[in-house]
């Protein structure tokens, strides 16, 4: 948790911006080289803290973005509107929104009138152009607005120029700087004059928070419109001259790999088609439309080679973990311990965003352009540009708006195909995978175990040992090099990057006694990635589990007993607020209960309580194609990160996390059967639908705590998993432990074949209008 | 190469493509109207949810061949025009209610949305937790609570 007294003092120091040389006002910041200090963190926690209390995965982020992140620069145009290029992917996340309300709170412009673009691959800027972890906001919170004070500084000057008068006369306000004799001069009149023909260093204050008018006030979307209208355009919608549509021919067990196949020619001949090439992944065909494609891709008649998790299914996975679990450490046990032992199955999880995995590329012999949402754009230029055999110069990488990531985004895997695609048939592409591609060769959040022991007597809780073991997640986009380049300065040293990783972003929020919670890995051969708050949900799932259980052991309501053990009052905080706004403990009837948990990660913390139904009527239900299942019909989270920048996309992130906790709890999951996953559509992979969604739903941001904004955009997806699975288990009176609760029943879909790859168009659309 | 008219957003036009290309692609890859999304190209997801004479339906599930010259496809894009507005009702309650986040499901979802208001009326009743426990549409970013509020908001206002 982020130390207050250093907070208050940010207010007054002093930063410094940059005016660059450049025809119009050009502003640009870096950061306070003591600006994220961690050891002053650590001051703020009594005791024993645990490596992720002291430094977490969003310090070190911060950290890695230090050395270069003054390159960030806003600009003032002579039509009176900013704009600044975010170094960062949007994927729905609402940080154009964000950076522009910090722009518009320094600078004293509408929001209206400023552009927030996103920047192309920067590869000068280093580690600072990853989105992931959260982080966005709080390692860019000072520089955006130094930045933005620094052109307000500098429309000052101008003006006072202007006016013959001192800048201590001047005001600023909705883009115009007014004296006190009341003269005024717009930014529009003052962006030339402003401008400066050398690059400058200037000081500058910011506003204090006491001041602050744009940021903490509940704003919408700068997108909404562009989105509500269709006009908001994701990589799939740009043209680009002759980008035709692509699709790949993929294997039918993970990663398999093409032998012969028997009829290029016949398919190169269909209507439509133009290419058709094997690539590393498959069989890559082009045309006129992605309905041709499809015809194509479902016409190749493949060999296939094995792939890398040939006759890998779920029980034998779970069997490989299994072994390769660390082993507990019993410490010495008083008379009349307690003991909880318990092991967690988590299967493979889809973190598909509902766009699937699609980039355009144009690569011709010496050059190369690729458009697609990027969250690491940088190591995708310099993967593009190996695969290539291109100096990393002559790749341009844009990114682009994107339609959800959830964790998929922070890979390249389509830009790199598009590339490789395009290259091999000397011509663009517009690349698009298909759903069933998306579901069964994408990246999955990998399937992980959590073993829990933990000891108790006479209401101490003496012990929490947790061995969370898990198949490979792969950080291999960028992440992997922030941690590379900052492991010195690391009170974890020795750790591969997973481990690290876990180690920075579980924190055990309890007194608990002796705790150790750690991470092992098996098995290399699947396509795996983070998925929306990485490890946390499972772990902490597990964790709040345990919570209940000794908390009934002990006789104590679950809500008190988290009270009484919780180390930190922020957490308190949000715990009483969704215990208050949720009426815990409320009278209800039976088969239907209350469940509560929080989760403390990046800087901020967040409580969920929900009540579940698990009558009969309800699990009863039934809609064609879907689960129904207990259906969760309220949910209250309060949150708090410090500082919220926009509160109403921090709602908005709060209620997707809802979501997301839901379906990880009662629906959603992958089955893996010899080498291939079976779901292949989203009426296969249950995410939450609006027959799963709560009527009521309510989401209460706390006011500002540290003054220094935290991550929000994973934060209730551990919180609200755990809460339904704790309510759950009271509702039912029995402990889950393989989650989604409903793996293990029999499939409630026919899988679709694995060959042809993907299934073929209905035609019954008008059949089904309504 | 087979030819196709049927009406676009209040124009006709004339397309010369396969017969069983499927409506979508056609929007899309041949005429550059991109407010209709793919998400799954079979009939579930919804993204691509349009209107056909006033119905909602799958664009990625009809073939071009099955339409006539007489059939109104109204898109995203052509959704405000039918009220004779610059925003629908129901956009103008998806920006009160700021539903929006990555964005993708949106142009879809809102189409549903019309047609499930009209289809609750024509019922006789006004949209309820029943109806809205109906629509299918994905939303991968979980924005269905803050749809549910936005429906009920724009169900008188059209
Ligand atoms: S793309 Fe048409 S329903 Fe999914
Ligand atoms: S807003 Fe992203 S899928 Fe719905």
């Amino acid at each position: 948790m982020g130390a207050q007294g250093h907070a208050h003092d940010m207010d007054r120091r002093r930063f410094l911006g940059y005016v660059l040389a450049a025809p119009v006002l050009t502003a640009a910041a870096r950061l306070g080289a003591d600006l994220a200090a961690p050891e002053q963190a650590a001051a703020a926690v009594p005791s024993l803290p645990g490596p992720a209390e002291i430094l977490n995965l969003n310090d070190m982020l911060t950290v890695a973005a230090l050395p270069t992140a003054g390159l960030i620069g806003v600009q003032l145009h002579p039509d009176g509107t900013a704009s600044f290029a975010l170094p960062r992917a949007e994927v729905g996340q609402g940080i154009t929104t964000s950076s522009a309300m910090l722009i518009a709170e320094e600078l004293d412009l509408p929001l209206d009138r400023i552009r927030v673009t996103l920047a192309d691959a920067r590869p000068e800027l280093l580690f600072n152009q990853l989105t992931g972890g959260s982080n966005t906001t709080i390692s860019t919170y000072l520089p955006i607005r130094v930045a933005a004070a620094t052109a307000r500084g500098r429309l000052l000057a101008a003006a006072a120029a202007a006016f013959g008068e001192p800048v201590t006369a001047l005001t600023t306000r909705l883009g115009v700087v007014t004296s006190a004799a009341g003269r005024t001069a717009t930014y529009a009149e003052l962006a030339v004059a402003a401008a400066s023909r050398t690059t400058l260093q200037v000081a500058v204050e910011l506003k204090p928070a006491r001041d602050f008018a744009v940021i903490g006030t509940p704003r919408n979307r700068i997108d909404a419109r562009a989105a509500v209208t269709g006009r908001k355009q994701y990589a799939m919608d740009l043209q680009v001259p002759g980008a035709l549509p692509a699709m790949i021919c993929r294997p039918p067990t993970i990663n398999g790999t093409v032998r012969s196949v028997a009829n290029l020619a016949a398919v190169r001949a269909m209507p439509g088609i133009t290419d058709v090439a094997v690539v590393s992944t498959g069989v890559a065909v082009r045309g006129r439309t992605f309905g041709q494609c499809i015809d194509a891709v479902r016409a190749l008649q493949v060999a296939w080679g094995p792939g890398t998790a040939e006759g890998a299914s779920d029980a034998t996975v779970r069997e490989e973990l299994r072994r390769a679990e660390l082993p507990l450490v019993v410490p010495p046990l008083p008379i009349l311990t307690k003991a909880v032992d318990v092991r967690f199955t988590f299967p493979f999880a889809g973190n598909s965003a509902l766009e699937t995995n699609c980039a355009i590329a144009d690569v011709r012999a010496d050059r190369a352009e690729v458009w697609g949402s990027l969250k690491s754009p940088i190591v995708a230029q310099e993967q593009i540009a190996l695969r290539l055999g291109l100096p990393v110069s002559a790749v341009q990488v844009h990114v682009v708006d994107g339609g959800g990531s959830f964790g998929r985004k922070l890979f390249s895997d389509a830009a790199l195909e598009a590339a490789e695609v395009s290259k091999a048939m000397g011509k663009p592409v517009k690349l698009m995978w298909h759903r069933a591609d998306d579901v069964r060769q994408g990246r999955t959040h990998p399937m992980s175990t959590s073993r829990v022991r933990a000891t108790h007597s006479l209401g101490q809780v003496l012990s929490y040992e947790q061995r969370h073991t898990s198949v490979a997640t792969d950080f291999g986009h960028g992440l992997g090099e922030v941690i590379t380049a900052t492991a010195a300065q690391l009170p974890v040293g020795g750790l591969a990057f997973s481990e690290t990783i876990f180690v920075l972003t579980q924190e055990t929020p309890y007194n608990f006694g002796v705790v150790t919670q750690l991470l092992s890995e098996v098995d290399k051969g699947f396509n795996t990635g983070s998925m929306r708050n990485i490890y946390s949900p499972n772990v902490r799932c597990a964790q709040e589990l345990v919570v209940d259980r000794i908390a009934a052991d002990m006789g104590k309501d679950p809500y008190r007993f988290r009270r009484d053990f919780l180390k930190d009052a922020r957490a308190r905080a949000v715990l009483d607020k969704a215990a208050e706004l949720g009426q815990w403990g409320r009278a209800m009837p039976a088969g239907t209960a209350q469940g509560i948990a929080l989760h403390p990660e990046y800087h901020s913390v967040a409580a969920v309580l929900v009540e579940i139904d698990c009558r009969p009527q309800t699990t009863g239900r039934t809609i064609p194609n879907a689960v129904t299942g207990p259906r969760v019909t309220k949910a209250v989270c309060a949150v708090d990160v410090g500082l919220a920048v926009n509160p109403r996309g921090l709602e908005a992130q709060m209620m997707g996390g809802i979501m997301d906790g839901i379906a990880l709890a009662l629906t959603s999951s992958l089955h893996l059967k010899d080498g291939a996953f079976l779901e292949a559509s989203w009426d296969n992979y249950f995410y939450t639908r609006q027959w799963n969604t709560p009527a009521e739903l309510e989401v209460f941001v706390m006011p500002p705590t540290t003054g220094e904004p935290g991550g929000a955009g994973e934060l209730a997806v551990a919180s609200a998993m755990a809460a339904v699975a704790c309510a759950y288990r009271r509702a039912t009176g029995t402990m889950p432990t393989t989650f989604p609760i409903n793996h293990d029943a029999p499939l409630a879909f026919e899988p679709k074949p694995t060959v042809p790859p993907v299934p073929a168009s209905p035609t019954d659309g008008l059949d089904r209008a309504y | 190469m087979p030819q196709h008219t049927f009406r676009l957003n209040g124009e006709e036009v004339t397309v010369d493509i396969e017969d069983d290309v499927r409506l979508l692609w056609v929007l899309r890859d041949v005429l550059g109207v991109t407010g209709p999304k793919y998400g799954c190209g079979i009939g579930v997801c919804q993204a691509c949810t349009s209107h056909i004479n006033g119905k909602a339906f799958n664009p990625c599930s009809v073939r071009v061949a099955d339409l006539g010259p007489d059939d109104e496809v109204t898109t995203i894009e052509g959704l405000p025009a039918t009220v004779g507005r610059e925003l629908h009702p129901m956009q103008e309650a998806w920006l009160e209610h700021d539903v929006a986040q990555c964005g993708y499901c949106q142009p879809g979802q809102i189409m549903a949305a019309v047609a499930k208001v009209r289809q609750a009326r024509a019922a006789g009743h006004e949209i309820g937790d029943a109806d809205l426990d109906e629509i299918r549409n994905i939303c991968r970013c979980g924005t269905y609570f803050r749809i549910r509020e936005a429906i009920r908001a724009a169900a008188t206002r059209f």
